[in-house]
């Protein structure tokens, strides 16, 4: 009886496993593989498939990971709830030790060196993570509207995150903040989440612009820009949060219209700060904000409230801290990430030898192992974090936005999965994969075309490598076991 | 324990759009760096592909009997590649090698890391340290070069000249200039290309084609190999080697006869057009415009009073004076103005009306013949005012008959440029109705323009142009284009120099001209050409200007099939027999015999020594 349980449940996985994203996870191995090839490729070398080169070794770490995969597919998932915390708490464990591995590649200390093999525990802390974060959600009576619930939910994020960066390995760490999109779709408020990228946003146009000048006033267009936003945001979290659309429309237009007769005024006329102006606009919205607080008693226009006089904070202590308090090498690479400098030979080297491989690919590409600005070693780090490079290089405009489609493709994918899983562990889970893979693509593309910081992080699938091949696959192939059990009953 | 929030469920539709705009902001970016522009594909191949030029040899020049004028000569640039130099090398020793001092030394490396005054610098690759060594430093060096890591030698080639001669016609190469790269993509700065001469009008025969080698460089600016296994490399082609008219020994001594005075020689091959010789007084040494001295020395040459660089024997232009008569003889017989025995007056020279135009005693009146032996003025302006003036009834038209005269002129090849393969050959003056229309406002005669019957006036000619009229009577009629190459190596000549010109003359106005002209020889005023066992025939000139007069002489020998045409031009040297029919005699007979007889050797050293005295006023 038992032993006939067990087939059904096998032939149950077969089953209902989602071949769509099966046959993405082989397309993507298929495509990374061929990048590792054109990017470690030297002139000379003709045997890909040997061991001693990296196109070898990376058919080795792929094939290890279809075996991984298939194991995890074999397991019974409900292991995978019963031993979450475990595998967490090992997780925890190894990666307070690797802090103080004595091991340290390229100023990091996070690869563990066992043997002939290297492995890095932040790739696979992610799966672990997500797991934890599952069962946590998933718990009775859970609601991240709680705080009490919405710390503990914090503390399993950010103790590894911790971690993570006192092992210096501050780009894996930053993968971590990509949950807050699994906390949004799980009912965490939209504001928190439009509050964080509102601050990037006052951050990378206030430093970018803070030095550039209006025509004819000696206005800084970065704190222009900024003070006027913190005004339209107010606005615009005023009518979605108050409904007040009376109020937001006052608003937008005494901000608006106060702003374009300064700027007639000081064009035209006499010349002057226009940040003035805007200061004045702010400081009066902060007071109306408390006024109609008062006046209503509606907690919202409190919050408002704190959103403009914290985004006003935030943006001053941002602009003192880039000029005061960092080192200088620090403020180097967050300028020449804003290109505010110039630093071909230095630090925007990378960026720009990647812009150049990139678009010097065409539509159509150079062709297999004929891009020379990879094959000649312009880009460093060509065939882990600038792996896109070889892809836009050699395939050309067709094949570059053809991997973006097809990552696209795995992560609407991945989201309709998550959508139709009956418990909530699994669409927990699924959507801290969704996230995960999202933030690596955004960051780690953006990064070689020249739109996001460079963080070494690398590109799913892609990046040569066995850590992180084996941990994205763990990551995926778990969700696929996770997707494959839904319809099966439980106690 | 079945949770599904539905309120919360179009979350879902924001992540996704999130992802969404991702991907189409990276898409929009991709397709701004690979489809709008196409300097990141530059930027690539600029930092990818070194191409290695292969300098093809330019091609050598010979004279007419095969003797070297111009060749190659090997100079060596010393490069290093200051990654393999490093703190290796013994300085003193390397120095002395090279005979520099230590600082020298330090200057030159510190100017090759300096990336402002050296923006290729790259540690992996060679650097230009020392350039155009000669032979003997070289070996020098070579012998030593083993001790010294990372020095490496460059052959490079420089022009040599074998003789001291010929600066007008053979040029000088020197590096392009920047208007040279835009005219013609093929150059690169540091190029060399032909400046003056034929080196410039033979520029693409001798230059040969460059070869390339598409070389792949690493981001360390190390070779890595060839660009598709060199399929797309070319090999450098060697220059053409070309082959003059010029002959080397007429050249010298027509250079050495001109020295001290201001003037030209040109020698023609009547039956060819090959020019024999072509010297313009003052000249240069050919040597003295080579490597880097070249653009000291051109200044100094180009600021000289006397204007050296000037090609007189092209770019000079000059009244042809009694020279000139020839033409005017053979358009007067063949309009049917005169014949054989048209007796003209001349008492000491041309008074007509109140004009008068001085001439020499002899008897009169006189014909054709005697006229140009004796170069009587009156005969040729009367034929020319029968010509203008009394022949309406033939030419309608005063207008018409100057036009038919200038017709005639033309067609002996003045008045335009004849085409030689030299740079900036002028074409002199042969006025029209039309320009003394202009300049006497339509009140003009045949009187009034009388001068041109004797060469002088408005009519100027080049030494060029005067020794192709010494041709085209030569040949009874016809001249080829005068050209001073004579072949190019592997290819025809241009048929502009192969098809002959026929002037409107008759056959039977050149046979009495060349009777006129060698009766000039046998008993006129070029009787000193009289001693040579070669029937020369010629014409002096002694042509009037604000100086002294010019000593002129066009000739040619023999007279039956004629071997050589001549045209001597001294300026103020007086009378056509003082300078010019000697300096033309030692010509021909240099030419024709092949060497000078002990009594010439004798003539030609009294020429070479004589000098004419130019004041500043002659300038």
């Amino acid at each position: 009886m038992a032993q006939a349980i067990g087939n059904r449940k096998e032939k149950g996985v077969i089953r209902s496993l989602d071949y769509w994203t099966i046959i993405i996870y082989i397309a993507l191995l298929t495509f990374g593989w061929v990048s590792v090839c054109g990017a470690s490729y030297s002139y000379g070398e003709t045997d890909l498939f040997s061991l001693s080169t990296r196109s070898g070794m990376q058919i080795v770490w792929i094939g290890t990971s279809i075996v991984l995969g298939f194991v995890i597919l074999m397991l019974d998932d409900r292991y995978l709830d019963m031993f979450a915390y475990i595998i967490f708490g090992i997780m925890l464990l190894l990666l307070f030790g690797t802090i103080f591995n004595p091991h340290s590649i390229k100023g990091s200390r996070s690869w563990l060196v066992l043997g002939p093999i290297r492995l890095q525990p932040a790739e696979f802390a992610k799966f672990a993570t997500a797991l934890a974060l599952a069962k946590l959600m998933n718990t009775y009576g859970f609601t991240i509207a709680k705080w009490k619930d919405f710390a503990l939910v914090l503390g399993v994020i950010f103790v590894p995150m911790l971690f993570i960066v006192l092992q210096r390995e501050t780009g894996s760490a930053l993968v971590y903040l990509s949950f807050f999109l699994m906390l949004y779709r799980e009912g965490m408020p939209g504001s928190i989440l439009f509050t964080g990228v509102a601050m990037v946003v006052y951050f990378v146009v206030g430093i970018r612009y803070a030095d550039t000048m209006m025509v004819y006033t000696p206005t800084s267009v970065g704190k222009f820009a900024v003070l006027l936003m913190v005004q339209l945001f107010s606005a615009g979290l005023l009518y979605v949060y108050c409904n007040d659309r009376r109020d937001t429309i006052r608003m937008a237009m005494i901000g608006l219209g106060a702003t374009l007769v300064a700027l007639i005024f000081g064009l035209l006329i006499i010349p002057f700060d226009l940040n003035y102006v805007e200061m004045a606009l702010c400081v009066v919205l902060i007071i109306y904000l408390l006024y109609r607080f008062l006046a209503t008693r509606l907690r919202n226009y409190l919050w408002i409230t704190a959103f403009a006089v914290g985004s006003l904070m935030f943006y001053n202590v941002a602009d003192y801290a880039l000029n005061h308090v960092l080192e200088p090498h620090q403020r180097v690479r967050i300028n020449v990430l804003l290109g505010l400098e110039e630093d071909l030979k230095g630090a925007g080297y990378n960026v720009h030898q990647s812009e150049i491989a990139i678009g010097s690919g065409g539509l159509q590409g150079k062709g297999f192992l004929n891009g020379t600005q990879t094959k000649l070693k312009y880009v460093p780090e060509q065939d882990t974090d600038f792996i896109f490079c070889t892809v836009g290089e050699e395939e050309g405009f067709v094949g570059s936005a053809g991997v973006l489609l097809l990552f696209l493709a795995l992560i609407w994918r991945l989201i309709h999965l998550a959508e139709r899983q009956v418990h909530r562990f699994g669409r927990v889970y699924g959507y801290c994969v969704v996230s995960i893979f999202l933030f690596h693509v955004f960051i780690n593309v953006g990064m070689v075309l020249g739109l996001t910081p460079v963080i070494g992080i690398p590109l799913p699938f892609f990046s040569y490598g066995g850590s992180s091949l084996w941990g994205f696959t763990l990551l995926l192939f778990i969700f696929l076991r996770i997707d494959a059990g839904r319809n099966l009953l439980r106690n | 324990m079945k949770q599904k929030d539905f309120d919360l469920e179009y979350r879902k539709y924001v992540i996704a759009g999130v992802a969404a705009l991702i991907v189409f902001i990276y898409i929009i970016r991709l397709f701004m760096l690979q489809i709008t522009s196409d300097d990141y594909k530059k930027s690539a191949d600029s930092n990818a592909f070194l191409k290695k030029i292969e300098y093809p040899s330019r091609g050598a020049i010979l004279d007419r009997k095969g003797k070297l004028l111009v060749y190659n000569q090997p100079s060596y640039d010393i490069m290093v590649v200051m990654n393999e130099m490093k703190d290796r090398l013994d300085t003193l020793d390397f120095c002395t090698a090279l005979g520099i001092t230590k600082e020298e030394f330090e200057k030159r490396m510190a100017t090759i890391k300096d990336r402002n005054k050296n923006p290729g610098y790259s540690r992996f690759t060679e650097q230009l340290f020392m350039s155009q060594l000669s032979d003997k430093d070289f070996s020098v060096f070579q012998e030593k070069m083993y001790r010294f890591p990372g020095f490496y030698i460059q052959k490079r080639s420089v022009r040599q000249y074998t003789y001291d001669m010929g600066a007008h016609v053979l040029g000088d190469v020197a590096e392009v200039s920047p208007g040279d790269i835009e005219e013609d993509d093929y150059y690169q700065p540091g190029d060399y290309i032909g400046k003056l001469g034929i080196e410039r009008s033979y520029e693409k025969e001798l230059r040969g084609q460059k070869g390339i080698q598409i070389l792949l460089r690493d981001a360390h600016g190390r070779i890595q190999g060839r660009y598709k296994n060199g399929a797309l490399d070319q090999r450098a082609v060697p220059g053409k080697n070309l082959t003059l008219g010029i002959d080397a020994d007429l050249q010298a001594l027509g250079e050495r006869l001109m020295e001290g005075k201001i003037g030209a020689i040109v020698a023609i091959e009547p039956a060819t057009g090959e020019v024999l010789c072509m010297v313009s007084s003052p000249t240069y040494d050919p040597r003295q415009m080579v490597g880097r001295l070249r653009s000291k020395n051109h200044r100094a040459l180009s600021q000289d009073v006397w204007k050296p660089l000037l090609n007189r024997a092209i770019m000079g232009q000059y009244p042809p004076g009694s020279t000139f008569k020839t033409t005017q003889g053979l358009t007067f017989m063949t309009e049917g103005i005169i014949n054989s025995h048209t007796l003209y007056p001349c008492s000491h020279g041309f008074n007509f009306k109140g004009l008068h135009v001085g001439c020499h005693g002899h008897a009169a009146p006189l014909p054709l013949v005697p006229a140009l032996s004796t170069s009587c003025n009156g005969y040729f302006c009367w034929g020319l005012y029968h010509m203008i003036n009394t022949n309406v009834s033939k030419y309608g038209s005063v207008q018409n008959a100057m036009n038919t005269w200038r017709d005639y002129m033309v067609s002996m090849g003045f008045g335009y440029r004849l085409g030689i393969d030299l740079p900036g050959e002028k074409r002199g003056l042969i006025p029209n109705a039309m320009f003394y229309d202009k300049a006497y406002k339509g009140s003009w005669n045949g009187l009034t323009i009388i001068s041109i019957a004797i060469g002088q006036g408005e009519v100027n000619a080049t030494p060029l142009q005067i020794a192709n009229l010494g041709a085209t009577i030569a040949n009874r009629g016809y001249y080829l284009v005068p050209h001073v190459v004579k072949n190019v190596q592997g290819q025809p000549l241009d048929t502009l120099y192969t098809r002959k010109h026929y002037t409107k003359a008759s056959k039977e106005a050149y046979d009495y001209v060349v009777q006129g002209m060698r009766s000039s020889v046998l008993g006129g005023t070029c009787k000193e050409l009289g001693k040579y066992d070669f029937n020369a025939c010629g014409k002096t000139g002694t042509a009037q200007n604000r100086g002294h007069d010019h000593s002129v002489f066009m000739g040619f020998a023999p007279m039956e099939n004629p071997k050589i045409a001549v045209a001597v031009y001294v300026e103020n040297g007086g009378w056509g027999a003082t300078y010019g029919v000697p300096i033309g005699g030692l010509i021909m007979e240099k030419y024709l015999k092949g060497k000078l007889s002990e009594a010439s050797i004798a003539k030609a050293k009294s020429i070479q020594e004589r000098r004419i005295a130019y004041g500043a006023g002659d300038r």
